[in-house]
């Protein structure tokens, strides 16, 4: 036991050296967090920063389907539903679809517990099924919820339909209201900034969740059974419960994000949450590194930025070709589909593997070793 | 060292397994098996293959249910009872074929074995508060003692799947014990390992049941069984055809003739 043991300590104390240049990191990260959207807008401009808004929304959901596939290992295929629920709710309290307009402060709670409710609802039928079968059945879950807000306009309108729902109220913090400029001493901040901020917190806040889960007997119960439900259930885990609450936990920060969005939008449709959307959340999280809430950040970011970038194909056509050859349009779902599948040729564990992938990347060559010698014994 | 066996007090059984039925389909499985586990004995459980060991195990265990019978676990019914369920009741078990975490380390498997002892649920891992905190290197310290009472502490932050067969099969010894079961149920232990690891295994054995937790064990390795346990049981067929010391059942002309054919007799 000693070395083990002695081994952990010696790690310990490396840590707690190390612990100024970790402030120091953070400040550093703080801070660049901090001016980003400015920094963004003198460089990129203002449409940018609103592309910063949308990556924190689906930096958030991605994190969410990364409890649900990452940790417990259950292939959801319909998680936009979840998105579509809290963005339907935020839009339903307040709009003029009601006459209702309560504060963002109430909605967002509730929206994260009726997508939690919606979660155990899919959660439910599902318990006995894995894989490819789970991922057919929370696939026509999701197409059933966006079928659903397409429809429900008839005999009674609550969704509006196809039309969507339009004149959502702007988010409202304190009397602030976040679709207005805003004057801080000298400062003038306007609204996707503000935006930003408060997406940022949001972010921040279900990185914190995220990590504290992850590191917790929750944490643990739900890759246990993501390696061996059978074996779970030997151990004494109660596999529904802990499957339900990992749909539950991951379908709520689903809420969280959708009702952020209705707000930040205004407008919302069910166009907003196809099938296409849940893949492209799934995409993030294999992308970056299943498991792996670093990875499953870096995953969100690229995928967001990546699309958005190659919308200028056109100018740099225009500029290195002297005209353009190929519709941009075309050209970028082409690179983008292409950029996936060298990234998972080359990265099969994502780009950022959690750290039990990365262990095994390293403990490779001594497990040849290993096996090299257990067969040896076999033979003598 | 093969002691006390006349001693022990039969008066109140452990586990009680009567009269259990099982058939998968048209194929009779167990066809009225009972058995008795007394308090802190070794019992094995042999015959040859496609007896009916594993299918009686898994009942036991919750993974399979019967088509009859009773199973009682200190007084506590566990047919129809969910597998975690019975591991709560105070029965763990081990898997003939190795079922670890294979990607979660050494550590973290036994850490998973403290679960079903532990409380904090997702508000408590959220706010990390005292009482949380208070668990959770509860939880790692019993863990590490454990692999250290199966000789994995210096493997603790390597990965299950890393593992030699033999340390494999002990940290699954580990993550059971760390459900603090008053029954420990292992399948083939030592299937797969040399004789060295199989004395090992012996040893730790001994050791588990010294520290007041019975053990049932299904093993092939007749020289283990023998040496190890106080009484065993055999089936054939899905029935049990003998029960008793070792030195009785290695007589008994049934198992005799069971292991070696009845031509030979």
């Amino acid at each position: 036991m000693r070395p083990g043991l002695n081994k952990l300590q010696t790690g310990w104390h490396a840590l707690q050296r190390d612990r100024r240049s970790v402030v120091i990191t953070w400040l550093a990260l703080g801070l660049i967090l901090a001016c980003l959207p400015f920094l963004t807008e003198l460089s990129l401009g203002r449409s940018w920063v609103r592309i910063l808004d949308f990556t924190l929304l689906y930096i958030m959901l991605a994190l969410g389907l990364n409890i649900v596939v990452g940790y417990a290992g259950l292939l959801d295929l319909g998680y936009i539903a979840f998105y579509a629920v809290g963005a339907y709710l935020y839009a339903l309290l307040a709009s003029p679809q009601f006459g209702l307009h309560w504060p963002v402060w109430a909605i967002l709670p509730l929206g994260a517990l009726v997508a939690g409710v919606f979660g155990v609802l899919l959660g439910a039928p599902t318990l006995k099924l894995r894989g490819d079968y789970l991922a057919i059945v929370t696939l026509g879950f999701g197409e059933i919820v966006r079928i659903f807000l397409n429809n429900l306009n008839t005999p009674y309108n609550i969704t509006n339909g196809p039309q969507g729902i339009s004149q959502i109220d702007p988010i409202q913090i304190g009397g602030i209201d976040l679709h207005q400029t805003q004057h801080l001493l000298t400062l003038t901040i306007p609204s996707t900034h503000l935006y930003y901020y408060l997406f940022l917190i949001f972010t921040l806040l279900i990185i914190f969740v995220s990590i504290r889960l992850q590191d917790s007997r929750i944490g643990r119960a739900w890759i246990a059974i993501r390696e061996d439900e059978v074996a779970a259930s030997a151990m004494g885990i109660n596999t529904r419960n802990i499957k339900l609450l990992a749909f539950a936990m991951g379908a709520s920060f689903g809420g969280i994000s959708g009702g952020l969005f209705a707000g930040f939008q205004g407008f919302i449709s069910p166009e907003s949450f196809t099938l296409f959307e849940s893949i492209i959340v799934l995409c993030m999280i294999v992308l970056g590194g299943m498991g792996n809430i670093a990875g499953v950040i870096l995953g969100a970011i690229l995928l967001t930025i990546f699309p958005e970038a190659l919308r200028y194909l056109g100018e740099w056509q225009q500029l290195l070709l002297g005209r353009v050859w190929v519709d941009p349009n075309d050209l970028r779902l082409l690179i983008f589909g292409l950029a996936l599948v060298l990234s998972m040729i080359f990265h099969p564990a994502g780009l950022l593997p959690s750290t039990r992938r990365a262990r095994e990347l390293h403990a490779r060559r001594s497990i040849l070793a290993q096996e090299q010698d257990s067969l040896y014994e076999q033979q003598r | 060292m093969n002691n006390s066996v006349e001693s022990r007090d039969t008066s109140n059984p452990l586990l009680v397994v009567q009269e259990v039925n099982k058939s998968f389909g048209g194929l009779t499985a167990l066809s009225r098996v009972s058995l008795q586990i007394q308090s802190n004995e070794i019992f094995g459980l042999i015959g040859p293959n496609g007896a009916g060991k594993t299918t009686l195990f898994n009942i036991i265990t919750g993974l399979y249910s019967a088509d009859g019978g009773e199973v009682n676990l200190a007084g506590q019914a566990l047919l129809r009872c969910k597998p975690h369920v019975i591991v709560q009741h105070g029965l763990a078990r081990t898997f003939q074929n190795i079922r670890l975490f294979a990607n979660m380390t050494a550590l973290e498997n036994v850490m998973v074995g403290r679960h079903v002892r532990t409380h904090r649920g997702v508000v408590g891992a959220i706010m990390r508060n005292t009482s949380t905190r208070k668990e959770e290197s509860a939880i790692r310290a019993q863990a590490l003692q454990l692999l250290d009472e199966v000789d994995l502490a210096t493997a603790a932050e390597h990965l299950a799947k890393h593992l030699s067969y033999g340390d494999q099969r002990r940290l699954e010894i580990a993550r059971a014990l760390a459900t603090e079961p008053k029954l420990l149920a292992l399948d083939e232990p030592a299937a797969g390992m040399n004789p060295s690891e199989t004395l090992d295994l012996q040893q730790l054995l001994r050791k588990i049941r010294a520290s007041g937790i019975t053990i049932l064990l299904i093993e092939h390795d007749m020289r283990l069984v023998m040496q190890l346990c106080d009484r065993i049981a055999v089936l054939d067929y899905g029935k049990k055809i003998a029960e008793g010391s070792p030195a009785h059942v290695q007589q008994h002309p049934l198992v005799i003739e069971a292991y070696l054919g009845g031509n030979l007799a």
